[in-house]
């Protein structure tokens, strides 16, 4: 992997402040199938900010997460992590650092025939880290989610909002700069679904880790935009129905592979597009 | 039905060639690289090896009692019967032993595979590994194609013998062949290349079986549908490709005779 410059130089005599920004996105386009799905997309995500990003079915917001990972590689256009392009990386280069990018999946993909020790351990084992190590790690991500009990249990004995808090644990076992989220609420009922975004505005609060969240759940991210984590009652409070101040939560809109909008919960509140309008109406 | 102009399916075809060519070289380039992973390759040669060999020995057994019963009614009438032995042992050792094994082998753990992995590919799992910075070529394809070939390599020596005993049995308790002389015989007529022969060709099909077993799973699409047309398609091919590489590998021994 190429070191970390905190400043990249493009062709074009410009550079990459990477520093401040953990993602950039640049004009990235993809197809399947001859099918479009993102056409000349771009936006930054700052370092601590939690960027929601909102579209229909299809409108291609998984595919920007598995893009940031290099899953996936765009058609055309460059996508910087943590100062790294990695639409020129190879494979082997990639898997250093996605050792700094966690991601938590749809459907959690947790691996079934792991338990979830082995499961959240999975990482620090592939690193062979020392016994001790590993299940000290393990508890505190454990801990972190409110799943301490569930250590031995297997994926198919857990209920969806479970598997998906064992897919966060998994995910910032390793401390990662930056965290993705993919539609984590999807298929949870309220209660649950408000425990997941809890969490994820715990980590966002305590920790101050970028984050990109792909949702179809408007609410999702207007709670985020909205509350913060109190640590002393660890549970989150109301910024008085006014997007916080000290956490950076914004939003981006995608429709037809195109970002419609890309700004905080003050700058969504005053667009007139009339798409947009109905869209968080 | 959809139907799919001659140059889409062209395309797919060189394409599906191109990435399993990718995969088997993978596959035996990451045997060179670190991390290796000794622990998975070992349990996947206990499920594929002693997994298999109950079926491989039945398989071997049965195949040496028809060759014998087959073999001695012809023998008979040419006052051969002696030769039963000789017959079992070289068709044994040079074809029905590798060729029989393997598509067993091709039957039980292509489709395995195919299936573990295709329910790990339509499940996010693989890129799940992935983004967990493992490279699921090492850590699930490399252990299962080295531990196939490995294993296939025994397996057919075991499947060889048993049906030697399976031809000794039919030869001593029906035909009346002495014991010595069905394995004197047996044991005479092999030459050096027969018995390479027999060795190479179980090498050569343990890494078709796992790398196409790989191949459909790695590549599945479609959900649960999906994972069952790779597993039927794991076995399909990899029968078919076992087939076919014997017939060239038989020709190749025999002009290097």
């Amino acid at each position: 992997m190429p070191p970390l410059d905190t400043a990249i130089p493009l062709d074009d005599d410009r550079s990459l402040d990477t520093v401040h920004k953990a993602i950039i996105f640049e004009d990235v386009s993809i197809s399947f199938e001859d099918a479009p799905v993102l056409n000349g997309v771009s936006f930054e995500l700052r370092r601590g900010e939690t960027k929601i990003i909102f579209g229909v079915a299809g409108s291609g917001k998984s595919t920007i997460l598995k893009l940031c990972l290099g899953l996936l590689k765009p058609d055309s256009g460059h996508i910087y992590v943590l100062g790294h392009d990695i639409t020129k990386m190879t494979e082997e280069e990639l898997f250093d650092l996605r050792n700094k990018v966690g991601i938590v999946f749809q459907e959690s993909a947790l691996f079934d025939s792991l338990n979830v020790r082995d499961n959240v351990a999975f990482r620090l084992m592939e690193e062979h880290l020392p016994e001790a190590e590993v299940e000290k790690r393990v508890r505190e991500s454990l801990s972190f989610v409110e799943l301490e009990d569930a250590i031995e249990k297997f994926p198919a004995e857990l209920s969806g909002g479970m598997r998906r808090r064992v897919g966060i644990a998994r995910a910032i076992i390793t401390q990662p700069e930056v965290l993705l989220y993919d539609s984590p609420t999807g298929g949870l009922d309220p209660i649950t679904s408000t425990t997941i975004i809890e969490l994820i505005m715990k980590q966002r609060d305590v920790y101050k880790t970028s984050a990109l969240m792909v949702t179809h759940r408007l609410q999702d991210g207007f709670t985020l935009a909205g509350h913060t984590f109190d640590p002393a009652t660890k549970h989150m409070k109301s910024s008085d129905g006014m997007p916080s101040l000290d956490v950076r939560t914004s939003f981006m809109i995608l429709r037809d592979g195109k970002a419609v909008f890309d700004g905080n919960a003050h700058d969504l509140g005053k667009v007139e597009d009339p798409y947009i309008k109905e869209y968080i109406s | 039905m959809e139907l799919t102009s001659p140059f889409d399916f062209v395309k797919r075809s060189v394409l599906a060639v191109q990435e399993y060519t990718y995969l088997s070289f993978r596959a035996v380039t990451n045997t060179l690289r670190k991390p290796f992973y000794m622990a998975d390759t070992i349990q996947q040669a206990d499920l594929i090896g002693v997994g298999s060999l109950p079926i491989v020995m039945l398989t071997g057994m049965f195949t040496g009692i028809v060759l014998a019963l087959n073999t001695s009614k012809t023998l008979e009438q040419f006052g051969s019967l002696s030769l039963t032995g000789q017959l079992v042992s070289f068709s044994m050792v040079r074809e029905l032993g590798p060729v029989l094994t393997s598509l067993m082998v091709a039957g039980r753990n292509a489709s395995g595979m195919a299936s573990e992995l295709g329910s790990m590919k339509v499940t996010e799992q693989i890129d799940a590994m992935r983004a967990l910075g493992t490279d699921p070529y090492k850590k699930l394809v490399t252990p299962r194609v080295l531990s196939t070939v490995f294993m296939m390599f025994f397996l057919t020596i075991i499947s060889d013998l048993v049906g030697l005993a399976g031809g000794w049995i039919i030869s001593s308790s029906m035909l009346g062949l002495d014991s010595y002389q069905y394995w004197n015989s047996a044991y005479q007529v092999l030459k050096y290349n027969d018995v390479i022969t027999g060795l190479v060709k179980p090498l050569v099909f343990g890494f078709i079986i796992a790398t196409v077993g790989c191949y459909y799973g790695m590549n599945t699409k479609g959900g649960t549908q999906g994972v069952g047309r790779a597993t039927t398609q794991a076995v399909v091919a990899s029968s078919v490709l076992i087939l076919a590489v014997d017939a060239v590998l038989t020709q190749l021994f025999i002009t290097m005779r």
